[in-house]
């Protein structure tokens, strides 16, 4: 799998950013609303302009258009298109890309039973629910095996416990597939549920990066309640974070995986 | 179901149909000369069928509207995705295309008549204007108007220019351009009997000029109602195979 390099990336929201992500690494970018989060997804996946260099494995893809650089993306809004079905939703990447049909359809079935949504193969994404159209575009994504997978606030619209279980489903397939992963969130109990490593993001900059306990016990937990949902107890990994959702009075133990 | 709904629609007709036949046979309609029962009009259909009348000319104004149309369609899509993909040629060719698009069809008819004269090009032509500028018009807007974050996420999916054309966007402005070939389907009909009322000898737009200074008015009315019959049948041809192709995955399916 390849490492990620970004070198001095400049564009209308993101000023000076370098960061070097590891093979198979899970890297989180965590961040305030309008801090440049999808923006840093959008450069690395070569949908908008920018200045700097990105780089996969070493080699320059400043160049490459994006269909050739074959990142996986899971969009915030998920995108399905919504005049193919399921199966053909899944198929897609690898259709376009010309893979073998026997291929294509022995993925897919793979993929429907990994997602366990084998039920909706025929159904259209306009009579899918919020969970079972994330688990759709999840498998749309990782369907041409990508060695990237980027990942934009994909729980942002699920009820609590779809979004708690599909981000153990998130965890399950990155350590089984192993694709290196930048994932955006505002959510500090995602961000700390996930990453190997954190990136903060504040007005376009990275302002610090590390090991999620060492972050969230650097960060005031005031900045954090006033950043994501969450009104928190300072906390680390061996003595998990307690999270108190702002409009439910739950008390979680924010755990990994 | 189905049965039951087209009888439902039946019976209107056949009321309205029943009615026509009691008032003109009761004469009371004053001039009833000119307004024969339907049954009259009946056999006249029977009449212009059997002695292939009818049959020529139908066949003169249904190969040229067949011809006009596909051509004019097929071009007007063809120009309308390539317009609607690529920005910088529409902006260069909308201010052309937004002075053309308002003139009627038929105000190109003494143009082509002196480009053309009187020949099968000329009805041709002019049902090809009529059905290109609305459909390209309508395909433009269809392919301007696809989201473009599918665009995105088919590209992220590895999807070249090409693809993303033809497996995403082409497909979700199929609404649109339906719409245009709808609305042409009828059009060309009414425009290809005008234009044969005026300029063109054979067909049934002919026919009816024919029929009335011979004051045949029961001829008159079965060309209007075959001309009823054609522009009902062409628009329902495109409502059917806009359902076909895009029924399964659009909200609101129109039929």
């Amino acid at each position: 799998m390849p490492n990620i390099r970004l070198k001095n990336i400049n564009n209308f929201i993101c000023h000076d950013i370098n960061l070097e992500i590891s093979d198979r690494e899970f890297l989180v970018l965590w961040g305030p609303t309008g801090a440049g989060k999808t923006t840093l997804l959008n450069t690395i996946a070569g949908l908008i302009e920018y200045k700097g260099s990105v780089s996969f494995d070493g080699s320059p893809v400043d160049e490459f258009p994006v269909y050739q650089r074959k990142a996986g993306y899971l969009f915030q809004n998920l995108i399905l298109f919504p005049h193919l079905n399921v199966r053909a939703n899944i198929a897609y990447g690898l259709r376009v890309q010309g893979e073998p049909k026997s291929m294509v359809e022995s993925r897919v079935n793979e993929l429907l039973r990994l997602m366990r949504i084998e039920h909706l193969v025929y159904r259209y994404p306009r009579d899918l629910s919020g969970g079972e159209k994330q688990r759709v575009a999840l498998a749309r994504a990782i369907a041409p095996s990508p060695e990237i997978m980027l990942f934009d606030e994909p729980l942002n619209s699920l009820d609590f416990h779809t979004a708690r279980y599909l981000r153990t489903e998130i965890h399950k397939l990155h350590k089984e597939l192993g694709f290196t992963t930048i994932y955006v969130t505002h959510c500090f109990e995602e961000a700390f549920a996930l990453a190997d490593r954190v990136a903060v993001l504040k007005n376009g900059r990275i302002v610090r990066t590390g090991f999620p306990e060492d972050i969230f016990k650097e960060i005031d937990c005031k900045a954090i309640a006033e950043n994501g949902f969450c009104d928190c107890h300072q906390g680390s990994r061996n003595s998990p974070a307690q999270i108190k959702l702002e409009n439910s009075n739950i008390l979680c133990h924010s755990r990994r995986g | 179901m189905k049965k039951i709904k087209a009888v439902h629609s039946l019976i209107p007709i056949l009321v309205f149909l029943l009615i026509w036949e009691v008032v003109t046979r009761l004469e009371l309609i004053p001039g009833h000369f000119f307004f024969p029962p339907f049954t009259v009009v009946i056999q006249e259909f029977y009449r212009l069928i059997a002695n292939g009348v009818l049959i020529d000319n139908f066949l003169s104004s249904f190969f040229r509207v067949l011809i006009g149309l596909s051509a004019g369609s097929i071009a007007g899509i063809t120009v309308g995705i390539l317009l609607g993909y690529e920005q910088n040629l529409h902006k260069i060719t909308h201010p052309i295309l937004s002075l053309f698009y308002p003139i009627p069809a038929l105000g190109w008819l003494p143009i082509l008549m002196l480009w053309f004269g009187i020949s099968e090009m000329l009805p041709i032509m002019i049902i090809f204007i009529c059905s290109f500028f609305p459909v390209l018009y309508n395909t433009v807007t269809g392919i301007k108007g696809v989201n473009k974050d599918f665009i995105k996420a088919a590209q992220s999916l590895g999807a070249s220019e090409w693809k993303v054309l033809t497996t995403v966007v082409i497909p979700l402005a199929l609404p649109n351009i339906f719409t245009g070939l709808r609305l042409e389907a009828g059009m060309a009909w009414r425009v290809i009997i005008a234009a044969e009322m005026v300029a063109i000898p054979t067909g049934i737009g002919a026919l009816l000029m024919k029929a009335e200074s011979l004051m045949r008015v029961d001829i008159i009315i079965v060309c209007l109602m075959v001309l009823a019959v054609m522009c009902l049948s062409f628009e329902r041809f495109f409502i059917y195979l806009e359902h076909k192709l895009t029924h399964k995955w659009r909200q609101y399916a129109q039929h």
